[in-house]
């Protein structure tokens, strides 16, 4: 399997998903390996504790609405969830994903027809979400290859460290 | 074809003649800005580039005002990394506790931020400066931390959505009431990665502080960023604050240049809204929500603690008393305000009211401190967001309003409309 893929399960949300029920501010002074104990703790208590390596966010239009709080998406990562699939993201959530390393992939509204639990394959090359459980595939955007460059080098902080490296 | 103000002004720091919206330009910053939560990410993120030195020292600041005057030993911890991180690469704006304020109050009143300049700060809003003609825009840690490096940040140049706003509103009514009226039109997404263009006749006779407010709840809308002209008022504000006025260059608009898309609203007699949970957007007049019984109203935050703020919320408590039902708690957005407050006696009346009056701090807003909700309570606050949970516990119930509303329920006890408290106080 390529790099860009992964085949696992979901977890559905609606629209507007704020940065508050990602992660709630009485969470950010803890360390950051701590975060995913927190994640949506308060929205979805069983998700911190069920949540699997490689599982897949599934959500509505306006995914990460709210704070700049790069804990958010962080968060998320360290929880082991790598692909977040919406309708459509907030612009700075959207942005701290890609930084982090994380794919934040706007999808078709066929996004709406994934039931908690169906299992997805996601190629972002190809801008294809494939529901293995359901037998259907979904439109994906498929990311400028710069962003992918970034994401793949696992975020812009290793990104801009290979440049400087390499001296580009 | 002609430039809207964002593309004119991401052209000028992005070394170009022209940009157009959808380009992506690589852009230099005029100033960067980070607090106790974001900068200590964005502090992490620096040491991990390998990076020795800021790209330059007089061009970043830090503001702890978050969890401040710390509440735990993890947020002093957090205060004491900025704080460490600013001495140690000398950095001209680094203010301690005491000495500023909440960041978005703070800035535009030391003259910081000016008509034409870019800012990208390390909390979404940052926008708020959008008030003054300054692309403004909130960003995460991670992108903090590499333009503290290079003074640079990649941006995709936005769309420009036009508002204008024609016509009188209610005396009640002001800059909050405004915002929340856009929001209620347009909803939380209705102005996604683009910028909010504002302006019309209701603009042009509003305040400087009341365009603050408006800017800063452009990312309510998902807006990257708002923008109102710098006319003579915004230039007045800044007389005296700025260090040299006669350098500023305000930006423009062009005639003819190309809105995504042009909005036209008349606000003529507006009457007070408020924002019910758990949304911004979740809009309704005063009149349809009263009778809504309150355990706490705040008014403070980066969205409506300047002096005018105090002021007018101040005219509806002179000599009346807080509800003994619900706690009221006044927080003045800056130790400038604070001052002007006590210097005007507004402080006494607040007191005499029975708020509890604080030192500036973000704390309630976000639900840090110093006004955590418990379940099932509500809040009214002048506040920008009344998420799940916002302000405590995931089942208290946060409402948005603008200070006269708020000050007007802190005496009922309820969600009341100014008139019934001051039907006489002057517009």
């Amino acid at each position: 399997m390529s790099k860009d893929r992964t085949n696992n399960r979901a977890w559905t949300f609606g629209n507007d998903i704020d940065t508050d029920v990602i992660i709630a501010a009485r969470y950010l002074s803890v360390e950051r390996e701590e975060l995913k104990k927190y994640v949506f703790c308060d929205y979805r208590p069983e998700f911190p504790r069920d949540v699997k390596e490689g599982d897949v966010i599934v959500a509505g239009r306006n995914f990460g609405c709210g704070s700049s709080r790069e804990h958010a998406p962080l968060a998320i990562k360290e929880a082991g969830v790598k692909y977040v699939l919406a309708k459509s993201f907030a612009r700075i959530f959207y942005r701290n994903a890609v930084n982090l390393g994380i794919y934040a992939v706007e999808c078709s509204d066929k996004l709406d027809d994934v039931e908690e639990g169906d299992e997805l394959e996601v190629n972002i090359r190809e801008g294809k979400v494939y529901n293995k459980t359901k037998d259907f595939e979904i439109e994906a955007t498929s990311y400028p290859p710069f962003m992918l460059e970034i994401v793949e080098a696992g975020g812009l902080v290793p990104y801009t460290r290979e440049r400087i490296l390499k001296n580009e | 074809m002609g430039m809207t103000m964002a593309e004119k002004i991401l052209a000028k720091h992005a070394g170009k003649d022209k940009v157009k919206a959808g380009d992506f330009v690589f852009a230099e910053v005029d100033l960067l800005l980070a607090n106790d939560i974001t900068g200590v990410l964005a502090i992490q993120e620096f040491e991990k580039l390998g990076a020795e030195n800021v790209f330059d020292k007089d061009k970043i600041t830090f503001i702890p005002d978050h969890f401040t005057p710390n509440k735990d030993i993890l947020s002093a911890k957090q205060a004491k990394t900025l704080r460490e991180f600013s001495r140690k690469h000398d950095l001209t704006h680094y203010y301690e506790v005491g000495r500023c304020g909440v960041e978005h109050v703070f800035l535009p009143e030391q003259g910081m931020v000016k008509p034409g300049d870019l800012v990208v700060g390390g909390d979404s809003h940052t926008c708020t400066y959008g008030g003054l003609g300054v692309f403004a825009t909130g960003m995460g840690s991670t992108d903090l931390a590499c333009a503290m490096a290079t003074g640079r940040v990649w941006l995709k140049v936005p769309e420009t959505l036009r508002f204008n706003m024609e016509g009188t509103p209610s005396k009640w009514a002001g800059g909050k009431d405004l915002i929340l009226y856009i929001l209620g039109q347009i909803g939380v997404d209705g102005a996604r990665y683009k910028v909010m263009e504002i302006g019309g006749s209701a603009i042009e006779s509003l305040s400087v502080e009341g365009r603050l407010t408006m800017a800063n709840m452009a990312i309510e809308g998902g807006g990257k960023t708002a923008l109102f002209k710098a006319d003579d008022k915004a230039m007045e504000y800044l007389d005296g604050r700025v260090d040299n006025i006669n350098e500023i260059e305000p930006v423009f608009s062009d005639k003819g240049c190309e809105y995504e898309k042009t909005y036209n609203y008349n606000v003529e007699g507006l009457e007070p809204l408020v924002a019910l949970p758990h949304l911004p957007s979740n809009v309704k007049p005063v009149d349809e929500v009263e009778e809504t019984v309150l355990d706490q109203v705040v008014i403070g935050s980066c969205t409506n603690g300047r002096i005018e703020d105090l002021r007018e919320a101040h005219q509806i408590i002179k000599g009346e008393k807080a509800d003994p039902n619900l706690r009221f708690i006044v927080i003045p957005g800056s130790q400038e305000v604070y001052k002007q407050a006590l210097e005007e006696g507004l402080i006494a009346d607040f007191i005499d009211a029975g708020a509890a009056f604080s030192t500036p701090t973000c704390g309630p807003c976000l639900g840090g401190h110093m006004g955590v909700l418990a379940p099932g309570e509500k809040a009214l606050v002048t506040f920008n967001r009344n998420f799940i949970g916002r302000m405590g516990d995931p089942e208290s119930l946060v409402y948005l309003s603008n200070p006269q509303v708020a000050a007007a329920s802190a005496i009922t006890g309820k969600i009341s409309h100014p008139r019934e408290v001051k039907p006489h106080v002057k517009g």
